[in-house]
C-alpha cells in the first residue's frame, strides 16, 4: 500500500528523506498523501508549501506543485498563491517552530481571515533541524539544548490557538493515529475555509533523547497509551489531562471564505460598471 | 493621445503598474506609501485583480511571491522601516527568480526617523539590504509622468529577467501632483515573462536554454509540477550542497543583470554635451537640480544635469564618459553620500567632484545648488 503511495505521490529520486530512523514526519506525510489520494486531487492542482526546519522537507519529497519557503512565512507565501489563484488546493506543511514561533503571526491572521488553506503541522516539540533547542510547544519542564535545566516557559496549543484566531477547522492528531489523522487531513481539505491539523509527531533523536523518553516505538507507544478523544477530553480536568495526548475535531464551523468573498466584490464591481455603462454614465 | 488628470505620484505608480498588468497586491499601512495601498485596493478588484492587506511587511513579500509563483504580476509597496523587513523574502525572490517589484517610497532617518519627511537614503539599503551576494535591479523617478512610465519599465524588467525589482521612489515625488497624459495603452511595450509552454514531468524547470539568461517558468497549477527552493539548486529546482552547482547558479544570477546592463541603464542627461559643470543626483532632488542648472546658464556657467533613473547597476560607463567631458560634478542627494560613493569611485581624478547632501528632512533648494555649480568658476 504504501509503495503505492510513494509511486504515486512521491519523488522516489530524492527518496530516502532526511529525517531520522524513528522519526514520525515521515507518517505524517504519508498521511498527507493518503488524504489527498482519498479525495483523488488533481496532482496538478496541489500546491504543498513549506517552510523550513525538518517538517519543511516534507515539500521536496512530494510530487506537486511545491514551494519551500523562508522560515515561518509558508502560510503568507500560501496566502499569495491562493488568492492569486483560488482553483489551486494548497496545503501548508509546517513544524511546530515554524508555524507558532517564527510564523505565529501569519498563523493566526490566516486563520482570522478564513482564507481557503489547509495547514498540517508535524508537530516534534522541539527544534529538530538545529539540534535540539525547546520550541513554544515543549512542555513546561522538558530539556533542550537550550533548556539544559527544563523549560521554564508554557507550552502553546497550537489547534487551541488557531481555533482561539477563527480557524474554521481544527484538528489534533498524531503519528500513531494514523486512520484518524488521515481522517482530519481530508476534513480540513475538503472544508471551506482554514484548517489546521495539528500532529503530533516524534523526534525520538532530541526530544526523545534529552529527555529519556526512550526509543521511537516507546515515543509512539506512549501516544497511543495516552490518547483521549477531544470529546471525552472536554469533561476531563486540568489535572486529568495532564500528559494525555488529546487528538480529534476541535472546531468544525462554517464562516465565509476570504477568496470566495474576494471574488464577489469583483463580481459586484464588474456588474456595477456595465450597468453604468449601459446608462450611458 | 490619452486623457489628462490630475494625479499625485503614489496614484501613478498604481495606475502604471496596473497597465504593466499588476493583478495582485499584498501590503501593510506606511507613510509614506500608504496611499499606494489604498489606490490598489480601490483599483485591483475593478480589473479583476486582488488585494490583500497582509499583517505585516514580511508577510505582504511573501504573498506577492507566492502570487507571482502562480502566475500573476504581483507587487507590494513600503517605506524605510517597513523596507527592511521585506528584505529576506526579497532574497528569496532573487535565488528562485520570482518576478515582482517592491515599492519603497523612502523616508527620512534610521527607525522609525521622520516619517512624513522626504529622504533618498535608501540608495545602498536597496542594493544590499538582503544578505549574500545577489542581483538587483533598482529604478527611480523624478517626476510623476514618469512615475507611470517607469512603474510599467519595472515589471518589464522583473519579468524579462525573472527578478525582483525595486521601485525606489522617494516622499517629494510620491505626494507630488501634476497633470500627466495618460499614454494609450495600445502604445505601451509590456513584457511578459518567457513561459514554458509545454508541460514536461521531470523536466529541468531551472534549466536555461542556449542563448538565454533566465529559465522559463511554468505558473503553477498548470501542467509541470516541479519544486520551488531559497537554498541553492541546480537545474532540477532541487537543493544542492555541489560547490560547482550553486556557483554556476549564484554566477548565472549576478551575470544575468550584469551582462544585460545596457538594456536595464537609463540615465538623462540635460545639457551636458558642453557643460562644465554637471550634478548628478536622481529622483525628486533632479527637480531642484534643473532649476539649478537654468538658472547657472542664465548666468553664463554652462551647467548641466546628470540623473541615473537606473540606480542599480550604477551607470559607470555613461558617468565615466560624462567625467572625461566636464571639470567638475556636483552630487546633490537628500542623503549624507550615498550616490556620492558611486560617483567618486566611477570619476577617480578625471574631474573634481563636490557634495551637497541633506539629513534633516528639509528639502534643497534650487538656490543651495546654484551655489555649488557657482563654485566651479
Amino acid at each position: 500500500m504504501a509503495s503505492e503511495l510513494i509511486n504515486k505521490y512521491m519523488r522516489p529520486e530524492h527518496l530516502p528523506h532526511i529525517w531520522c530512523p524513528g522519526c514520525g514526519n515521515g507518517i505524517l506525510m504519508r498521511d498527507v498523501a493518503q488524504a489527498i489520494d482519498n479525495l483523488g486531487l488533481d496532482h496538478d492542482k496541489v500546491v504543498i508549501v513549506s517552510g523550513i526546519g525538518c517538517s519543511s522537507r516534507a515539500a521536496g519529497y512530494m510530487d506537486f506543485n511545491t514551494i519551500h519557503t523562508t522560515h515561518g512565512r509558508a502560510i503568507a507565501f500560501a496566502t499569495g498563491i491562493k488568492l492569486a489563484n483560488p482553483e489551486l488546493e494548497v496545503i501548508v506543511i509546517a513544524g511546530d517552530g515554524d508555524i507558532s514561533a517564527i510564523g505565529g503571526n501569519h498563523l493566526i491572521h490566516a486563520a482570522r481571515r478564513n482564507i481557503g488553506i489547509t495547514v498540517v503541522v508535524f508537530n516534534n516539540n522541539i527544534y529538530g533541524m538545529t539540534g535540539g533547542q525547546y520550541s513554544p510547544t515543549t512542555p513546561r519542564g522538558e530539556k533542550g539544548t537550550t533548556a539544559p535545566y527544563g523549560n521554564i516557559d508554557r507550552s502553546f496549543d497550537i489547534a487551541g490557538l488557531a481555533y482561539g484566531a477563527g480557524a474554521s477547522f481544527a484538528a489534533r492528531g498524531s503519528s500513531y493515529h494514523v486512520q484518524q489523522t488521515t481522517a482530519y487531513i481530508q476534513q480540513g481539505i475538503l472544508h471551506k475555509g482554514f484548517s489546521i491539523i495539528d500532529c503530533a509527531s516524534v523526534c525520538p533523536t532530541y526530544y526523545g533523547r534529552k529527555n529519556k523518553k526512550g526509543s521511537a516505538v516507546d515515543m509512539m507507544k506512549y501516544q497511543r497509551d495516552n490518547a483521549v478523544m477531544q470529546d471525552k477530553a472536554v469533561n476531563m480536568s486540568y489535572e486529568e489531562l495532564k500528559g494525555k495526548l488529546v487528538i480529534g475535531v476541535l472546531a468544525h464551523t462554517n464562516y465565509p471564505e476570504f477568496t470566495a468573498e474576494y471574488q464577489k466584490l469583483i463580481d459586484r464591481l464588474g456588474r456595477e460598471a456595465e450597468e453604468r455603462e449601459r446608462e450611458g454614465k | 493621445m490619452g486623457k489628462t488628470v490630475l494625479m499625485q505620484g503614489n496614484e501613478a505608480c498604481v495606475e502604471g503598474a496596473i497597465a504593466a498588468g499588476m493583478r495582485f497586491y499584498a501590503g501593510y499601512p506606511i507613510t509614506p506609501s500608504t496611499e499606494i495601498a489604498e489606490n490598489s485596493a480601490v483599483r485591483l478588484p475593478q480589473v479583476g485583480g486582488k488585494f490583500i492587506q497582509m499583517e505585516d511587511e514580511i508577510s505582504s513579500m511573501a504573498a506577492v511571491i507566492g502570487a507571482s509563483a502562480a502566475g500573476v504580476k504581483a507587487m507590494t509597496a513600503s517605506s524605510g522601516p517597513g523596507f527592511s523587513l521585506k528584505q529576506e523574502n526579497l532574497g528569496y525572490a532573487c535565488i528562485a527568480e520570482i518576478p515582482c517589484v517592491i515599492v519603497d517610497v523612502q523616508r527620512s532617518g534610521p527607525s522609525t526617523g521622520l516619517p512624513t519627511s522626504p529622504s533618498q537614503a535608501d540608495v545602498m539599503q536597496s542594493r544590499w539590504g538582503t544578505h549574500g551576494d545577489h542581483p538587483m535591479i533598482v529604478i527611480s523617478p523624478s517626476s510623476v509622468r514618469e512615475t507611470y512610465d517607469l512603474a510599467i519599465r519595472c515589471f518589464n524588467l522583473a519579468e524579462k529577467y525573472r527578478t525582483p525589482v525595486i521601485f525606489l521612489m522617494d516622499e517629494i515625488v510620491g505626494h507630488l501632483r501634476e497633470g500627466i497624459e495618460i499614454p494609450d495603452p495600445k502604445s505601451l511595450e509590456i513584457i511578459n515573462r518567457p513561459v514554458r509552454r509545454y508541460a514536461k514531468q521531470n523536466g529541468l524547470p531551472y534549466h536555461v536554454e542556449e542563448g538565454k539568461f533566465v529559465p522559463e517558468m511554468l505558473p503553477f497549477g498548470q501542467g509541470q509540477r516541479y519544486h520551488i527552493t531559497g537554498l541553492a539548486h541546480n537545474e532540477s529546482g532541487f537543493p544542492t550542497n555541489d560547490n560547482k552547482e550553486a556557483g554556476k547558479l549564484f554566477r548565472r544570477l549576478l551575470d544575468k543583470i550584469e551582462k544585460n546592463r545596457d538594456d536595464i541603464v537609463q540615465v538623462e542627461q540635460v545639457m551636458c554635451e558642453d557643460a562644465d559643470a554637471a550634478v548628478v543626483c536622481f529622483g525628486g532632488t533632479a527637480r531642484a537640480a534643473i532649476t539649478a542648472v537654468k538658472q547657472a546658464r542664465d548666468k553664463g556657467i554652462k551647467a548641466g544635469m546628470f540623473r541615473p533613473i537606473t540606480i542599480w547597476p550604477f551607470p559607470e560607463k555613461e558617468l565615466e564618459e560624462l567625467s572625461k567631458k566636464v571639470k567638475r560634478i556636483v552630487v546633490a542627494e537628500h542623503n549624507d553620500g550615498q550616490i556620492l560613493l558611486e560617483v567618486q569611485r566611477v570619476v577617480k581624478d578625471n574631474c573634481e567632484v563636490d557634495f551637497i547632501g541633506r539629513i534633516d528632512g528639509s528639502v534643497m533648494t534650487p538656490r543651495e545648488i546654484l551655489t555649488k555649480i557657482e563654485g566651479a568658476k
